[in-house]
């Protein structure tokens, strides 16, 4: 054997003594809070970059009610 | 038209069978990785959210079991990174001074390799839990991660340098 596989031969067995293989089979049905995690699902959330820019064309609207016309004109 | 067509296009049914095809077999792969039954259970449901949520994205022709074990492979990975951070290890590990059949230093010797062991970047943590641990060919785990089989071996090997220099740091003799 190599000494690399011998190594790793060490190291192998020295994890399974420390970490014996544990259960890894699903005990129940994990569809109920599957469904209850889709309904708990939160409508598309708003970026906050979003909410700036919305913020900042009604600050321009609130304190220059006239650029609307500005906008009307090249509609 | 197909299960995964029908599950892209949004049909709840399509959803629940995919999901009671794959729901074991994802929770084996991630109880593997963080090692705690109750955490995988979360993640397993959190995985299969994730993927529903981006069921829009997916392609009905690809490999639906491939996907699910990288998103599944992502949050476990997150999980342990955030495990650590939250439980920062402590630096003075006392050695056990070498084999003993005293119970007390066995388990003494069982901590010292715990702590080397979650002292490894979660990534090579993962490899060595699949490849030495839990004895998972190495094509399979190449699989699941989504890397090649060299990459697997080569994390591997440099886990198993990196644990060996530790643990004989600290007088444990593998």
């Amino acid at each position: 054997m190599k000494p690399e596989d011998r190594e790793q031969e060490e190291v192998r067995a020295a994890l399974q003594r420390t970490f014996p293989a544990g259960e890894t089979e699903l005990r129940r049905d994990l569809w109920p809070s599957m469904l209850r995690r889709l309904e708990e699902q939160p409508g598309p959330t708003v970026p906050w970059y979003d909410w700036v820019l919305a913020g900042g064309v009604l600050a321009v609207a609130v304190f220059f009610p006239k650029i609307a016309l500005l906008f009307a004109f090249h509609l | 038209m197909d299960l995964l067509t029908r599950f892209r296009e949004g049909d709840l049914d399509a959803f629940e069978a995919l999901f009671r095809q794959f729901q074991g077999r994802v929770y084996a792969w991630i109880v593997r990785i963080v090692r705690d039954p109750g955490i995988a259970e979360d993640l397993t449901v959190e995985t299969f959210w994730r993927i529903h949520r981006a069921r829009g994205r997916f392609d009905p022709g690809a490999d639906f079991g491939g996907w699910a074990y990288r998103i599944a492979t992502n949050l476990a990975l997150t999980r342990v990174r955030r495990k650590r951070r939250e439980e920062p290890l402590p630096d003075d590990l006392a050695p056990t001074g070498g084999r003993d059949p005293d119970p007390a230093l066995r388990r003494e010797e069982r901590e010292l390799i715990e702590r080397s062991f979650a002292r490894l970047p979660s990534r090579l943590q993962v490899a060595v839990t699949m490849a030495l641990i839990e004895e998972r060919p190495y094509r399979e785990i190449a699989d699941m991660l989504g890397i090649p089989e060299g990459t697997v071996k080569s994390r591997v090997f440099r886990a198993v340098r990196i644990l060996r220099k530790q643990l004989q740091g600290m007088g444990v003799h593998t």
